[in-house]
């Protein structure tokens, strides 16, 4: 008798899910990192000498189980490839879903999704592009503004005295906050957080305040630097 | 009230189609979308036009297959069917654009219509509770918690309507899919092939052309029957869970 | 069919001796006959081809359970989807004798509600077995994992429905039919996908194919390209649905036709009971010309709402809110104390006509009366205050809000009858198999259950137990014969079939007369609703036998069908339906004509108590009328079941 009951794995594994699923865990390490980086900021409001130790600090972490900057390469190595296939996902994604309509609506309304969708995609090669120049100004140094200086905090302090610099990276901040209030709830819809409507309500209110906080978290020193705040 | 209306007309599938303006006039608030619809085809008949084809039958909000984008909104102004929608919703003198779905999983046959198969395709690959006929216990051999199943009568609300689709900036089907693994999953019946159903139906999912989710949420703003968006993330966690168990 | 033609419009032929039914006790029979029926070696099962057209209750369950069993079964919609059959409108609930309030039913008691409540006119060996087999409904519902509304305790919840006195109704908030729907859709998606079932959407049957005596296939046109396909099969079943859209307006889908069935019919499969239609007595009222369909509010809202018209006609143009109870009659607890709001459909139906007829309706007038009477939840939001009663009503009150644009928590609603269900049918033996063999008829479809007016939520209960239950058992014995001798697509029946229906189609695209399909549709459905609704009279349904026959003249002349043959043509479709319900239209007047008594929903006006009630009589009627096909210049040909009544006594039904 043909009788049958769901026979899954016949079918390919690639599957958009898997893909958000890469987003959302990658993305989930991006927030981490994120909030860790932000402290490590804040710490040039404790004087340029606690920044300069603690970036030291960052270097030696670990060891001597770790050889010297072992555990800064171990960081660097993580986030590139999480980086990756953040991105990778991403561009994936939105290709799938340029196939899946080819024909566009005559009219369209729903400006805030279409908002939201937009300032995701192109918000997200826009923070690709500015962490390749945030790397080459902080990482390899390539790049220099307001002089050549040997220690992070006077590098830092020489940096955001030039208003450019202040408002590349507030804009910058900007993107990071937008991408984050989306991206935070959207890992949490993608992790399967998202079980009732009241656990919708908490998952919006993690999203903004995680945004909220480091959006000024990360503005504070380069504005409080441009103001002369400090010394 | 008159009105102007600008209406996507398509031969047929192969038929590259294009948008067609016709004025309509004596259109009462009482009557609904479709009713209004039907006036003017009485007319283009009359007139020795052939009449604009849409589907419906229905009529009352629940089989789910009427469906046009009305003004770039998935069933129009309101949060309801098509052939719900009043035309008190609308101001005399309004223009009204009508399309048809937009996605390639669902094809344009003619006009308005379109072929939605591919949802059927998606219950196809798993959205059932395998229950040969005549093979079931008594029905109060299990109890069911309550909440349990007011949560999966909530989700199995959907009338497969496509809306969700439509207004989908992606055309993605999450949130039909999501909404009947829900719902099966919410009870004990549906357990022993909770893992096979969420892995089979959002295999044939991706299959059928649908994009992935980006959990904007437009599918929700736009459903009759208003299923939440906690059912794609119910998804989600039932396809991770099912994969730890399959590993 | 020697006998002389009666009144010019009929001849009577032989009555219709044996109904296939076991003989024993009533409630041996149903065991006895699945045991008699013969088996089929699951071997061969896939060598036997089952045509199912419907996929409605009856259709999709029966089309799913075979596909189960192994047979290679095709099945056809008009709709898109399977899951949008006209079931899925369904709102009130199933009826199932499960006894889980322990209010003291059984199968005995819904038998007993089922047949009296259809006026007694139902056949009593299938009603039993209806019954029979109702609880095994639920179970297999269930575990389907259809949500039916459960209690704190994680039980099933029940509620009462109109003219019965126990709770035995299962449901799912409004949506009980649709819950159920998909159910049966998921089960035969199911076996779509293991491929016994062969899925043909957006296909309209339109030609039955009868080879050598026998059902042997279908010819359907596909409704996207046009093609007039042949299926050959070893047995038909239709599980159609109801006509109800005779009437053009209805609570019945835009697409529900008679097509199949009456293809069928003109085949020379009999068409039982064509006049006993149900009008349904909670409906919204007709709002103007433009109108395309009426929506039913269920009738559980006649467990809390009332129901009244004002005393004076003066009052009628007043707003409700400022008539004073003194000036309030609420007729039906006037006249029928006992049961109150809750009288049988047929009742509260005929009564809010007779109130509007006086003068004492309300609302827009439509015409030169007011049709509608208020439906008050004042009381019940006093009594169980305004959040209770949208718990329990909410959606029908947003759907009441969304058609007329008033708020019934703040207004009463205004209602009127509407036509719902129809309890005519082809007619079908115990095993459910028409008058041409091979043909099996289910659900609404087919006339068995249910005389002369139906019990709420007894259609859903029906439609499923033939289709999960009852056909499968039965069907076998047929097919257990097969598989039939194979058919080539060039037999001349096969031929003759096809060539009828392409001729057909080019003939209604010919015409190119002046009126659209629609115009006739309503002119019929006008002529319907006054001479054969809700109340009918020897002179109005003469009247309305030749207006049908004249607009039926003018239909094959004067029609206008634009488009092609080739592609998706909804006007088309339209046309091929209201031709057929144009031949019906007037079967169902000579069936009413020729039945000179009043029973359930249908209402002779010369056949009525002192007291204006329905007046059966027995002597003459006690009978299923069938009728056979006269041929196109021929007159119809009147088959009598008689009925008997063994386990139940029959009397004059009573609600008072
Ligand atoms: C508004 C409303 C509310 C109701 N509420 C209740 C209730 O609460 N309780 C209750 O018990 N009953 C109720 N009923 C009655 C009940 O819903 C129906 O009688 C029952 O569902 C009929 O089921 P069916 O399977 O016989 O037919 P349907 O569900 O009507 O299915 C007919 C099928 O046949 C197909 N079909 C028809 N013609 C053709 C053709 N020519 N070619 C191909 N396919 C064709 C259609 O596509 C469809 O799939 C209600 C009915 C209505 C209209
Ligand atoms: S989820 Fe909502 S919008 Fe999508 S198909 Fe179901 S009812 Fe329609
Ligand atoms: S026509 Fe059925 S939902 Fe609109």
């Amino acid at each position: 008798m043909a009788t049958s009951t769901i026979s899954a794995g016949k079918r390919p594994r690639t599957g958009s899910i898997l893909l958000k699923t890469v987003m959302a865990v990658t993305g989930v390490i991006f927030v981490g990192f994120i909030l860790a980086h932000m402290y490590g900021n804040l710490m040039i409001f404790a004087g340029k000498d606690s920044f300069n130790e603690y970036a030291h600090h960052l270097r030696e972490f670990g060891t001597p189980m770790l050889p010297e900057k072992g555990f800064l390469w171990i960081m660097r190595i993580t986030l590139l490839v999480s980086l990756v296939l953040h991105a990778a996902s991403a561009f994936l994604l939105w290709s799938r879903a340029g196939r899946a309509r080819t024909v566009r609506y005559v009219q369209r309304k729903g400006e805030w999704a279409t908002f939201v969708k937009r300032s995701m995609r192109w918000g997200g090669v826009a923070l690709l592009v500015f962490v390749v120049f945030h790397l080459l100004h902080f990482t390899t140094l390539t790049i220099n503004i307001g002089g050549t200086y040997d220690n992070p905090a006077d590098r830092l302090v020489a940096s955001f005295g030039e208003w450019w610099a202040v408002l590349i990276y507030l804009f910058a901040i900007a993107c990071l906050g937008m991408h984050l209030l989306h991206g935070i709830w959207s890992a949490g819809m993608t992790l399967g957080l998202n079980t009732s409507l009241d656990m919708a309500e908490r998952l919006r209110l993690v999203a903004i305040l995680v945004a909220v906080v480091v959006v000024v978290g990360f503005a504070l020193p380069p504005v409080a630097i441009f103001l002369g705040l400090i010394p | 009230m008159k009105l102007t209306l600008k209406i996507w007309r398509q031969n047929g599938p192969e038929d590259k189609g294009g948008v067609v303006t016709y004025p309509i006039e004596g259109v009462s608030e009482d009557m609904s979308f479709l009713e209004m619809l039907d006036v003017l085809n009485e007319g283009l008949t009359a007139k020795g036009e052939e009449p604009v084809a849409f589907d419906s039958d229905c009529r009352e909000g629940i089989c789910g297959m009427c469906g046009v984008m009305i003004n770039g909104e998935a069933h129009g102004p309101e949060r309801t069917t098509t052939c719900q929608l009043h035309m008190r919703s609308f101001r005399d003198g309004d223009e009204i654009v009508i399309e048809p779905w937009r996605a390639d999983a669902f094809p344009v046959i003619k006009d308005l219509c379109v072929d939605r198969g591919s949802l059927d395709r998606i219950i196809q690959s798993g959205g059932y509770i395998s229950a040969n006929t005549g093979s079931a216990p008594d029905a109060h051999a299990t109890p069911v918690p309550k909440d349990d199943a007011d949560r999966a009568f909530m989700a199995a609300e959907c009338i497969g309507c496509g809306a969700c689709v439509a207004a989908c900036p992606n055309a993605s089907g999450m949130l039909f899919m999501g909404a009947k693994i829900t719902h099966l999953g919410e009870f004990p019946q549906g357990q022993p092939e909770r893992d096979a159903r969420v892995l089979s139906m959002t295999g044939q999912h991706d299959e059928e052309g649908f994009g992935g989710c980006t959990n904007l949420g437009e599918c929700s703003r736009a459903c009759p029957k208003g299923i939440p968006l906690n059912v794609i993330s119910q998804m989600n966690g039932d396809l991770l869970r099912a994969q730890r168990h399959r590993a | 069919m020697t006998a002389p033609l009666i009144e010019g419009l009929y001849r009577e032929g032989e009555p219709i001796a044996d109904t296939a039914a076991p003989a024993g006790p009533i409630a041996e029979k149903w065991t006895q006959r699945k045991f008699d029926a013969k088996l089929v070696n699951p071997a061969n099962r896939r060598k036997l081809d089952v045509i199912i057209v419907g996929t409605g209750l009856a259709g999709a369950s029966a089309g799913a359970t075979l596909g189960e069993a192994g047979y290679n079964v095709k099945s056809f919609c008009y709709q898109d989807s399977p899951r949008r059959a006209h079931s899925i409108a369904a709102q009130g609930g199933i009826n199932a004798a499960k006894n889980y309030k322990g209010d003291g039913d059984s199968i005995y008691r819904l038998f007993y509600d089922t047949v009296k409540g259809g006026d007694y006119r139902s056949r009593e060996d299938n009603t039993y077995r209806l019954a029979e087999v109702s609880a095994d409904i639920i179970d297999q519902c269930v575990a389907q994992g259809v949500p039916f509304a459960r209690e704190y305790g994680g039980l099933l919840d029940n509620r009462s429905f109109g003219g019965v006195q126990v709770s035995r109704t299962f449901y799912a908030r409004g949506q009980t039919g649709q819950q159920l729907l998909i159910g049966a859709y998921q089960a035969l998606e199911r076996q779509i996908g293991a491929g016994t079932v062969q899925m043909y959407a957006r296909h309209e049957m339109l030609e039955l194919i009868v080879v050598d005596g026998k059902a042997r296939g279908i010819i359907a046109r596909d409704m996207v390209t046009g093609e007039v396909q042949t299926h050959l099969a070893d047995a038909v079943v239709l599980a159609s649905g109801g006509y109800g859209n005779v009437y053009f307006l209805s609570t019945n889908a835009m697409g529900c036709n008679v097509t199949a069935s009456w293809r069928a019919h003109r085949k020379g499969a009999y068409f039982a009971n064509p006049c006993y239609t149900q009008i349904h007595p909670t409906c919204i009222p007709v709002s103007g010309d433009h109108q395309s369909k009426l929506t039913l509010m269920s009738e559980s809202l006649r467990n809390d709402g009332r129901i009244w018209v004002p005393k004076r006609r003066e009052d009628c143009e007043k707003d409700p809110r400022d008539i004073p109870e003194e000036d309030r009659d609420y007729y039906l607890e006037r006249l029928y104390p006992s049961f109150g709001n809750l009288v049988p459909r047929d009742i509260a139906s005929r009564q809010a006509k007779n109130m509007c007829d006086e003068g004492r309706g309300v609302g827009p007038k439509v015409g030169d009366f007011r049709r509608g009477v208020y439906l008050d939840f004042k009381e019940a939001i006093g009594r169980l205050g305004e959040d209770a009663v949208r718990a329990k009503y909410g959606n029908l009150f947003d759907m009441y809000k969304q058609i007329t644009g008033e708020d019934p928590y703040q207004v009463p609603m205004r209602i009127y009858p509407a036509v719902h269900y129809t309890m005519g049918g082809l007619w079908v033996d115990y095993d459910l198999q028409a008058s041409i063999p091979g043909l099996f008829v289910t659900g609404e479809a087919n006339f068995s259950d249910h005389g002369a007016n139906r019990l709420g939520a007894s259609a859903l209960m029906q439609g499923l137990a033939d289709g999960y239950f009852v056909l499968p058992n039965t069907i076998r014995d047929y097919l257990a014969d097969g598989p039939y001798e194979p058919i080539d697509v060039k037999h001349p029946a096969v031929v003759e079939a096809q060539d009828a229906v392409e001729r057909r189609i080019t003939t209604l695209l010919g015409i190119n007369g002046d009126r659209s399909v629609d115009s006739f549709h309503k002119e019929l459905g006008h002529i319907m609703w006054e001479y054969c609704g809700m109340e009918r009279t020897e002179e109005g349904l003469r009247k309305a036998i030749d207006l049908i026959r004249s607009l039926r003249e003018e239909f094959w002349r004067n029609v206008r069908v634009l488009g092609a043959a080739d592609t998706l043509n909804q006007s088309l479709e339209k046309a091929g339906r209201v031709a057929d319900f144009l031949e019906l239209g007037e079967l169902m007047c000579i069936d009413a004509l020729h039945r000179r008594e009043s029973c359930g929903g249908h209402f002779r006006a010369e056949s009525q108590t002192e007291d204006g009630e329905a007046l059966r009589n027995d002597d003459q009627f006690l009978y299923v009328g069938a009728w056979e096909w006269g041929g196109d210049n021929g007159d119809p040909v009147l088959h009598k079941e008689l009925l008997e009544y063994e386990a139940i006594e029959l009397k004059q039904r009573s609600y008072k």
